[in-house]
């Protein structure tokens, strides 16, 4: 059995106002769920809410990872558990490099299981960022920058799936891993992406883009819609969305189109 | 007396906790040799001087300086030095009777203090020498035979009197006057211990020589006193440690160090001060260059109650470079008001002065600069650059950059910044699995990185522990 996070009826709010009205999903390790919809419907909400970004406040509901209680949690429990979340717009760490953030990453979720554990060697971690980084076909000398500082969009976005690919997690989320990147950024991103799929990686990609969901072929589709998920089916409700758009759904749900 | 702790006292002793166990042990006192009544007077200094045997022309200017001191106010520009109560220190503390040259001969007590430390570890490993001190007096002294058969000198300053009084009285009091400020002054009258270092014209002294300061008993002043001389186109690395036991009362360390650089030498001065939260820290530092001589601070300030530091270079002749590189680590209820000071007397000098401090908790952290050029001091080039990190919204962080320049043919750079760890930075790090402290030391040390960088890497990884202690004080 893989480990499966299950989202049940959960609303969130950032500063009193409500953007999660109830969600309800169910993700398991080895599928691809991809989850579309409108600016301010509350797609990117869901993700940091996953994470634990403490701006975001849960007024009700559970999601339960692997049997626990995943909202009592810090987010650094949750990412020490498996649950990964790519950003959107990842910040910049000056003087911290991403082999080293990489290393404590690693390290972090060693302790935890053993507060013994001296932590992975650096000739053992070297080779497992050169292979990750030849994986996804990064330059080594990524290693020695400084995280995210100076980085193009297409190079965080590669330092974001970097770091899916070396901490390894259960359940991956792509916080619209594919904005702001050209046609050539985009292809390399979710090449990446999907060399990374497997049975042992559950990935919830957060996307507009049909281009992204060619790479990936998720097996399932969700719409979210002002905060709820308001219609989910196979990769036909994704072609949907790219011929017509969301105007048919706001039509459909009795929704007006709000901008973020 | 039993009393009320306020919030203050309370997280200071959380951070204390963990300093406690690595720093902050003391050692019993029963067999000290002397130490002396609480207070200061001229009798004192004058009983000071006599103990140590020290010719006339040093009382002497051991009593000028008391009366320097007595008759200078407190610096008000600066921190809070107004709960500082000059009767109650103990101004002289004599815990041997004699200096050993091996280890197994200094008394248990202290020699497993400097264990602790790990003094005698570092000595084996990566360095060309070390002095250890022990309240006002050098228990420990050894330097590298091969340097010192090249001519090197290596002493505590009362032994350097001793031995090489005439060498001494050339250059001692002649970078900082006796009655340059009212803590120069107080060393200057009641200064012990210290280091004197003379490195002959060529010699370059590859390996760090190490001292290191600990004060043990309470209510203790310690006033050692340092002069470096590095001659033509030779070099050294002096490095200075220092820690003391957590008391309930104030204690007060105060050093004057004085350094010459000659033509064509260079000179790296690196501190890593790591007081306990009831000690304040009033040093004064310069150096003077001369021609095509460099002069480098490396300053890190992490402990202390107030510490006021300001590592000063004078550039006297054409070709000499300055560089102060200066980090303070202000936690909670501690105040940091450090810098550099640069004068460009010469023309064609450089200099750079780069500060990194931050503030933690109630935590304050100044940045104190003076950047100077003399009429005349054509086509010098400065670079400043200071930055500060907040780790909370109650941290403070101040900056009072003073630049006087004299001069129209000068490239000076200033650049400042402020700035906060964000709660997106957290967050992102913690996403990651590190927790909240490991995040903050995280930040923290990238912060520093383009200054620790520059340090031994045996210096650079215990500065990055002294900061993962400080940071693990007051979170969880």
């Amino acid at each position: 059995m893989g480990a499966t996070l299950e989202i049940r009826n959960l609303h969130v709010s950032i500063d009193g106002a409500p953007i999660l009205k109830g969600v309800d999903l169910v993700l398991k390790q080895g599928e691809t769920h991809a989850l579309m919809g409108p600016n301010g419907s509350g797609k990117s909400t869901l993700a940091y809410a996953l994470m634990g970004h403490p701006s975001y406040q849960v007024d009700a509901g559970q999601v339960i990872f692997n049997g626990a209680d995943v909202l009592e949690l810090e987010p650094d429990e949750r990412s020490r558990m498996g649950i990964f979340l790519a950003f959107q717009y990842p910040v910049s760490v000056p003087g911290v490099t991403v082999a080293n953030f990489l290393r404590s990453g690693i390290n972090a979720r060693r302790k935890a299981e053993n507060p013994d554990d001296p932590g992975i060697s650096i000739p053992e971690f070297r080779r497992l960022l050169k292979q990750k980084m030849d994986l996804l076909g990064i330059d080594h000398k990524f290693a020695g920058r400084y995280l995210n500082e100076g980085f193009s969009g297409g190079e965080k976005k590669r330092n974001e799936v970097l770091q899916l690919a070396t901490l390894e997690p259960l359940i991956g989320i792509l916080d619209e891993t594919d904005s702001g990147l050209d046609i050539d950024a985009l292809r390399i991103v979710a090449e990446g992406v999907n060399k990374l799929k497997g049975p042992g990686l559950g990935i919830l990609v957060i996307t507009h883009y049909k281009r992204m969901l060619e790479y990936l072929q998720p097996e399932y589709v969700h719409l979210m819609m002002d905060g709820r998920i308001v219609e989910s089916g196979g990769p036909e409700l994704a072609q949907t969305v790219e011929d017509h758009g969301y105007a048919p759904f706001f039509e459909k749900f009795g929704l007006e189109a709000t901008e973020e | 007396m039993p009393k009320e702790l306020t919030a203050q006292e309370e997280s200071l002793r959380e951070i204390n906790a963990e300093y406690l166990e690595k720093y902050g042990f003391h050692d019993p006192e029963d067999f000290y040799a002397l130490k002396s009544e609480p207070g200061l007077s001229e009798e004192v200094v004058r009983r000071i001087s006599a103990l140590k045997g020290e010719p006339e022309w040093m009382t002497e200017f051991r009593v000028k300086s008391y009366h320097a001191f007595m008759k200078k106010p407190l610096p008000t520009w600066g921190a809070n030095l107004g709960d500082i109560d000059f009767a109650k220190i103990h101004y002289y503390v004599k815990a041997t009777e004699k200096q050993e040259h091996d280890w197994d001969d200094v008394p248990p007590d202290i020699k497993r203090t400097f264990d602790r430390l790990g003094i005698p570890e570092a000595e084996q490993k990566f360095l060309s020498g070390v002095g250890a001190q022990y309240e006002s007096e050098v228990v420990y002294h050894k330097i590298r035979e091969d340097l010192e058969a090249q001519g090197v000198i290596f002493l505590d300053m009362d032994s350097a009197l001793r031995e090489h009084p005439d060498l001494v009285k050339e250059y001692f009091g002649t970078v900082i006057p006796y009655n340059d400020n009212k803590f120069a002054a107080l060393n200057s009258s009641v200064w012990s211990g210290g280091s004197f270092i003379y490195v002959p014209p060529g010699v370059h002294v590859e390996l760090p020589l190490q001292a290191y300061f600990r004060i043990n008993t309470e209510n203790m002043g310690q006033f050692e006193r340092t002069l470096i001389i590095v001659d033509e186109g030779a070099f050294v690395h002096y490095v200075e440690g220092c820690t003391a036991p957590i008391w309930s009362t104030d204690s007060l360390h105060s050093a004057v160090v004085e350094i010459i650089v000659k033509e064509g030498g260079r000179c790296r001065y690196t501190t890593i001060q790591n007081w306990s939260n009831n000690v304040y820290n009033l040093v004064t530092k310069r150096a003077i260059a001369y021609k095509n001589g460099t002069m480098e601070w490396v300053d890190a300030n992490l402990g202390s109650k107030v510490t006021m530091k300001y590592p000063a270079v004078y550039l006297l002749e054409p070709g000499a470079h300055g560089e102060i590189l200066s980090i303070a680590f202000a936690g909670d209820g501690q105040h940091q008001d450090a810098g550099g000071k640069v004068v460009h007397v010469a023309p064609d000098t450089t200099s750079r002065i780069i500060s990194k401090s931050i503030s933690k908790d109630t935590g304050r952290g100044s940045y104190r600069g003076l950047l100077k050029a003399h009429k005349g001091a054509r086509n010098i080039r400065s670079n400043v650059v200071c930055d500060a990190l907040l780790l909370n919204p109650e941290a403070r962080s101040d900056t009072y950059p003073y630049i006087e320049i004299e001069e129209d043919d000068v490239t000076v750079g200033h650049e400042a910044s402020v700035s906060k760890v964000g709660e997106e930075q957290l967050f992102y790090l913690m996403s990651r699995g590190l927790n909240e402290a490991e995040a903050n030391a995280m930040i923290v040390n990238g912060f520093i990185e383009p200054l620790t960088k520059e340090l031994p890497a045996e210096f650079s990884l215990e500065l990055r522990r002294l900061i993962e202690i400080q940071l693990e004080g007051s979170i969880g």
